[in-house]
């Protein structure tokens, strides 16, 4: 089928590697125009394409993140052959980005960077369809991100990439004998650049370390002592931080301090001024003082570059089988010469985010106190003293007395009911477990399903109950 | 791996089962996890007591009540915010004093100097070592970090004049031309 192709085709390089076999591609590769239909959601569904293909037409790709990366990797996607994408980013665009995120003009300044971004590749991209979403990650219901095959991050935060690995890790289930089922897993291909140095990992939960597995990986930010900051401040940044973490206080009372309005910064950066002048201190300006107080390091435009193309290629990898994934963390350091390096990292298999956890059937009519003994009992948990959650709700604390005190009602209440009458879900217990014949602190995530409770029809009796 | 998109279908259809509960069991961050097991695990002394402000549905943020049983601030008592993030423990609480402190390690605004809650925060470290810190600057208030100036030169130079003036402080009267209210 290669030959009907169009020779001059703009996908011309990327024919060679989806049309063709070869010798490193990945164990379910199958070469042809049905795999670059598959990526490129070919509008003209030919009456040649299996029903297979045809199934898999609806292959879609969210990137998280519109800033320097995820330009990037909009951009990078678009131009592999996707045609289905969607961007999400809570951000507008500001003045210190047009340096490095190529697809915002000075013109749009103040607009939502999703909206500008999609729409910019969209123009230069011929067939390409982009949703952009302006929204916080956290105000996005769980099925929205359930919609997508493959998630792209381009983020700056580890708190942000803690959230989504939650909530793709959040889709995985397992068999009875602990092995992921496939359909379930959500794959995720994160970047992540600072200065000169970068990264990008191919995350695929339930088979490779997903971010909360390797989270020892990000060092906490190395924060400056109050008391040096008060009284022998010896740099710039010094100086930033009494203003930010001081001074403001001192002169604001309880107003909080916001890092995206730009008065705020201007107070800061003021202070800082008059507090480097008293201590003759060179080298504050505006910028570093945004960049201190939102913990920025300078972004470089080719780093971004260089890692958005890697989780581009990985991207491509992962959904047409043309090559083999990196396995799993690639390291990219252009700081003094130029280092690279890949590193497999290995699961932790008691994650409490990817792992199976351990499989208890309960019947719907167990109490939470019989639940919480039966822990005592199981001779995987040995657990005594048991604390229980399920999502956001703690359903039984220990300790401290005043939370127990709080909880206390729940004991007696069924465990099916508390956890809202689903036939299947996963709460974490922690307390002393007997490991080994000692007593440890242990934290430990269980599957729980209710025997005889079959989901939807369960559903209806709550709700006529 | 273009079998992981095999059974698209099949997931659809798990998806509708999956959906009524995505609704209702919000997602919880694993430092929320960390936090909830760190303050069930609390093995404080008696000088310290724990509360939630906002009840049972918010742990993230809630307050530790410090009555020091021995030294300059015995039979005081001081009141501190925490506020944790969902970041964490790969982040610090934010700790902030609430009683108006004359202390050379806290400043009048709450701020404390405390290396664990800054440069020397690890994130095995926890809620319990925390407050066993700030129950020590009680204990031995310390003037080589100074964050009140004042504070920490009278007690370097004449500990007899601090001891007086953390007395007076907390019983509600002036050091200098700083007020302070009664909290004995
Ligand atoms: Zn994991």
């Amino acid at each position: 089928m290669a030959d009907l192709e169009a020779p001059q085709s703009k996908s011309r390089d990327l024919d060679k590697l989806l049309l063709r076999a070869g010798n490193l591609v990945g164990p379910d590769f199958y070469p042809g125009t049905e795999v670059k239909a598959l990526i490129s959601q070919l509008s003209i569904v030919s009456s040649s394409f299996s029903d297979f293909v045809i199934r898999l037409l609806s292959l879609r790709v969210l990137v998280v993140g519109a800033g320097g990366l995820g330009c990037e990797l909009l951009k990078d996607l678009a131009l592999s052959g996707f045609r289905n994408l969607d961007v999400i980013d809570m951000d507008r665009i500001e003045v210190t980005n047009l340096n490095r995120q190529f697809l915002f003009r000075l013109e749009d300044v103040g607009k939502p960077k999703a909206e500008i971004a999609a729409k910019r590749v969209m123009e230069r991209v011929s067939g390409v369809e982009i949703v952009p979403h302006f929204s916080r990650i956290e105000d996005k219901e769980l099925e929205f991100y359930n919609n997508f095959n493959i998630i792209a991050l381009g983020l700056d935060s580890i708190e942000a990439r803690r959230y989504i690995n939650g909530v793709a890790c959040g889709f995985l289930e397992y068999d009875e004998d602990d092995t992921p089922r496939r359909e379930t897993i959500k794959p995720m291909v994160d970047g992540g650049t600072e200065g000169f140095k970068g990264h990008a990992r191919v995350i695929v939960p339930g088979v490779t370390p997903c971010f909360e597995c390797t989270i020892w990986l990000f060092p906490p930010q190395v924060k400056f002592p109050l008391c040096t900051l008060a009284e022998t401040p010896r740099n710039a940044a010094h100086c930033i931080e009494y203003a930010h973490l001081i001074k403001w206080h001192e002169v604001h009372g309880g107003k909080s301090f916001d890092p995206d309005e730009p008065e705020h910064m201007k107070w800061v950066y003021d202070e800082a001024v008059k507090r480097a002048e008293l201590f003759g201190i060179p080298g504050v300006t505006y910028s570093l003082t945004q960049g201190v107080v939102k913990n920025i390091i300078p972004a470089i435009a080719s780093t971004n570059a260089i890692i958005s193309a890697a989780c581009a290629l990985e991207t491509l990898k992962i959904v047409s089988g043309c090559s083999k994934t990196l396995a799993n963390y690639l390291t990219y350091n252009g700081g003094e010469g130029l280092h690279t390096k890949v590193t497999e990292f290995v699961r932790d298999k008691d994650c409490l985010v990817c792992g199976p956890g351990i499989l208890i059937e309960l019947d719907t009519s167990v109490t939470l106190q019989k639940f919480i003994d039966m822990l005592e009992e199981h001779p995987k948990l040995l657990l005594s003293k048991a604390s229980v959650k399920h999502g956001k709700d703690s359903l039984y604390m220990q300790a401290p007395p005043v939370l127990e005190e709080m909880h206390r009602p729940n004991l007696s209440k069924s465990l099916y009911d508390l956890m809202g009458r689903v036939q299947k879900d996963t709460v974490h217990v922690f307390g002393t477990a007997l490991k080994n014949e000692e007593k440890q602190s242990s934290l430990t995530k269980l599957r729980v399903v209710f025997k005889g409770a079959d989901g939807v029809a369960d559903m209806d009796t709550a709700i006529g109950a | 791996m273009i079998g992981l998109f095999k059974v698209k279908e099949k997931q659809r259809e798990e998806a509708k089962n999956t959906n009524s509960r995505g609704a209702s069991v919000k997602k919880q961050s694993a430092g929320e996890l960390r936090l909830h097991k760190d303050i069930t695990e609390l093995n404080l002394p008696e000088s310290c007591t724990i509360s939630f402000p906002n009840g049972k549905n918010d742990l993230m943020n809630f307050e530790v009540t410090i009555k020091p049983d021995e030294g300059y601030y015995k039979n005081g008592k001081f009141v501190f915010t925490f506020q944790v993030s969902s970041v964490y423990p790969h982040e610090a609480p934010k700790v902030k004093c609430i009683t108006k402190v004359y202390h050379p390690n806290i400043d009048l605004e709450g701020n404390v100097c405390l290396n664990i809650l800054r440069e020397d925060w690890k994130p095995v470290l926890n809620i319990n070592t925390v407050i066993y810190g700030l129950f020590h600057l009680f204990t031995e208030p310390n003037y080589e970090d100074p964050l009140n100036h004042d504070a920490a030169a009278v007690l370097k130079t004449n500990p007899k004049q601090f001891e007086t003036n953390v007395r007076r402080a907390m019983g509600g009267g002036y050091v200098g031309n700083t007020s302070f209210p009664r909290c004995i």
